[in-house]
């Protein structure tokens, strides 16, 4: 079947292809069937039968390309190139009109190719010849276009079960990047560079913290979830590290019940918004301020705040130096889709006290194995 | 010759320290007379202090390191040389390319001693030379240049859609400026100034932001903190200093294109 991406006249060598060899092997069956049933020569049998057969089956397939077509473009949308079905109900009628008028044509190609007076039959209504021929016919138009609809049926699923493992890979693949940015690993090797010939006990620890934020970040991309105890150590890691690279400008506030530490939760969904309020809020203000990320119980709902009291929403200025940023956001987003659909909510707004910054929320729901 | 000064623009610090004694080896003679946390706080302190070299980390709060020495070369008084620019960097890919294309001094964090050493030497050889009067008169054309092209490619800005009008709020009233109508903008503190033939308008936007958004053939930055609709300058003056006066139809204040941006302005 044509697909968009090879050149035409070899993506219409291999439709032909694609067509003939259901259709040249089915004609021939039918024609060893009728001479067998019906009587007659086989060789007569075949030359009619290929000849209604191709008209059919060229006439049904031209339909079914051209109405999805023109549906796929009434609707704005390339058209499937594996599918091109216009649905059954455009497909039943025409499926009836094309073996009437193919079969009719048929006959009188068929005479004119062998001299024969078969196709004046049609008019004299001789049952005899008539219902077994048109019987067949028809069973083998729906026969085969049965089998071109569950194909493409069967093709789309397949295709669509790729692209979906092909994004599955890449987000993953762009998970990992997002959180083992270079930037932000040189940087810290820097500092521990520095403290090692400084003050090795605190070397040692930022070590400690830089080797569980590493280990979190390569575990989280192949479990699908972990305990919000250990989703705030983690912050509580990678918070660290921030600490000693910003000093004082940066505080740091993590807020979790005792009773919500078991709550499982998917892995590092809130690092990259403590990221985006590290690097837009708190990282480009001269004076720092402080980031707090929080848990609460809300009914049967998770909130989770991560707030800072950095640049608000509307004095930061597009992303600096070119990374990947809203990138964080949105990967959360879909994230929470995946998982909860709409019983998941995540919204950043300016925080609404004095001290200015931003904040973000997220909803989802209380899994019912929590305590 | 007085013993040569540099400044050291760090926002993190730890690596402000480390780069501090660092330098104390591979150049004891170099003197760190001042240190910055910040971008804007680093141009105060070098148009202050007037040091020999100024060592500027690219990702700072305020004003990035680029930032700061395109104010630099904007700022610096008439008659005495541009400090001499090292770029300090952890990893901003875009920046390093560049930086190699323009052959401006760079190191990278965690700053090795070898490559600083080799670093402070080129400074040493670069002030041996002197501060030539040439360096002094034609106020450094090499490193005006360097900062143009930097600017131009060590910044990638996201391609946005061009803006068609602006909407300026003045207390509950939103004014719809064609930007056709625009002759120029300026950045002014936090604000935006956005200046038609008939009046002048405020809005939050920085110029950072706005650029990307404007069509750079119609409008032509000629400061950090200005952009002017080529179509409306009536006549440009160029200053000895290598500074140029911009006159505008219809508009009776004269504009400012820093040394940065005169070369835009030749006779054809």
């Amino acid at each position: 079947m044509p697909t968009a991406q090879e050149n035409p006249p070899r993506s219409l060598l291999r439709w032909l292809w694609e067509e003939e060899r259901v259709g040249i092997p089915l004609c021939v069956g039918i024609a060893g069937f009728l001479s067998l049933s019906v009587s007659g020569r086989f060789l007569d049998h075949l030359v009619y039968s290929l000849c209604i057969g191709q008209l059919i089956q060229f006439s049904i397939e031209g339909g079914r390309f051209g109405a999805a077509r023109w549906l796929a473009q009434r609707a704005g949308q390339p058209l499937n190139a594996h599918r091109a079905w216009p649905g059954w109900a455009f497909m039943a009628p025409w499926i009836v009109v094309c073996t009437l008028g193919g079969y009719w044509l048929g006959m009188h190609l068929g005479d004119w190719l062998t001299n024969n007076h078969y196709a004046p039959v049609l008019r004299r209504g001789n049952l005899g010849y008539l219902l077994p021929t048109a019987v067949v016919t028809l069973v083998a138009s729906i026969g085969t276009t049965w089998f071109f609809y569950a194909k493409g049926k069967l093709a789309t699923a397949q295709a669509d079960a790729q692209a979906a493992q092909r994004l599955a890979a890449e987000n993953q693949l762009r998970l990992l990047q997002s959180q083992l940015q270079p930037h932000m690993l040189f940087n810290t090797l820097a500092n521990l560079r520095v403290l090692i010939g400084m003050d090795p006990a605190r070397a040692q620890t930022m070590l400690d913290q830089l080797v569980g934020f590493l280990r979190s970040t390569l575990v989280a991309s192949r479990v699908s979830e972990h305990p919000l105890g250990d989703e705030f150590a983690r912050l509580a890691d990678y918070l660290a590290l921030m600490q000693v690279r910003m000093g004082g400008r940066l505080q740091t506030q993590l807020a979790l019940p005792d009773e919500l530490r078991s709550v499982p939760v998917p892995p590092l969904l809130l690092q990259p918004l403590v990221e985006n309020a590290i690097q837009h809020g708190l990282e480009p203000k001269r004076e720092g301020g402080r980031i707090t990320v929080s848990a609460e119980r809300e009914g049967g709902l998770l909130r989770l705040c991560v707030r800072d009291t950095g640049l608000g929403l509307g004095e930061r200025t597009a992303p600096r130096l070119a990374q990947g940023t809203s990138f964080g956001l949105q990967q959360v987003r879909q994230r929470l889709a995946t998982l909860y659909g709409e019983r998941a909510s995540l919204q950043l707004r300016s925080a609404d006290d004095a001290q200015g910054g931003t904040q973000v929320v997220v909803i989802l729901p209380l899994d019912e194995r929590a305590p | 010759m007085n013993a040569p000064t540099a400044l050291v623009a760090e926002d993190e610090p730890l690596l402000a320290q480390a780069l501090k004694a660092e330098l104390a080896r591979a150049g004891p003679e170099l003197r760190v007379v001042a240190e910055a946390a910040d971008g804007e706080a680093a141009v105060a302190q070098a148009l202050a202090l007037q040091p020999d070299v100024c060592f500027l980390d690219i990702r700072m709060p305020v004003l990035t390191g680029l930032e700061a020495a395109q104010a630099l070369a904007e700022e610096w008084p008439e008659g005495t040389a541009l400090p001499l620019l090292v770029f300090v960097t952890a990893y901003d890919h875009y920046a390093v390319q560049a930086f190699e294309a323009q052959a401006v001094d760079y190191v990278v964090k965690p700053v090795l001693a070898s490559r600083l050493a080799a670093c402070v030497q080129r400074l040493q050889a670069r002030l041996a030379q002197g501060r030539t009067a040439l360096d002094v008169a034609a106020p450094n054309l090499q490193l005006m240049q360097q900062l143009r092209a930097l600017l131009g490619t060590a910044l990638p800005t996201p391609a946005a859609p061009l803006l068609e009008v602006i909407q300026a709020s003045a207390g509950n009233t939103v004014h719809m400026v064609p930007v056709a109508e625009v002759l120029y903008f300026e950045a002014a503190d936090k604000y935006l100034r956005v200046v038609t033939a008939q009046r002048e308008h405020l809005i939050r936007l920085s110029l950072r932001e706005l650029l990307p958004q404007i069509d750079e053939r119609q409008f032509w930055q000629v400061h950090r903190s200005l952009v002017v609709r080529a179509a409306a300058i009536e006549t440009a003056v160029r200053d000895e200093s290598g500074k140029v006066f911009l006159h505008l139809r219809g508009r009776p204040e004269r504009l400012v294109a820093s040394r940065l941006y005169a070369h835009r302005f030749k006779g054809m």
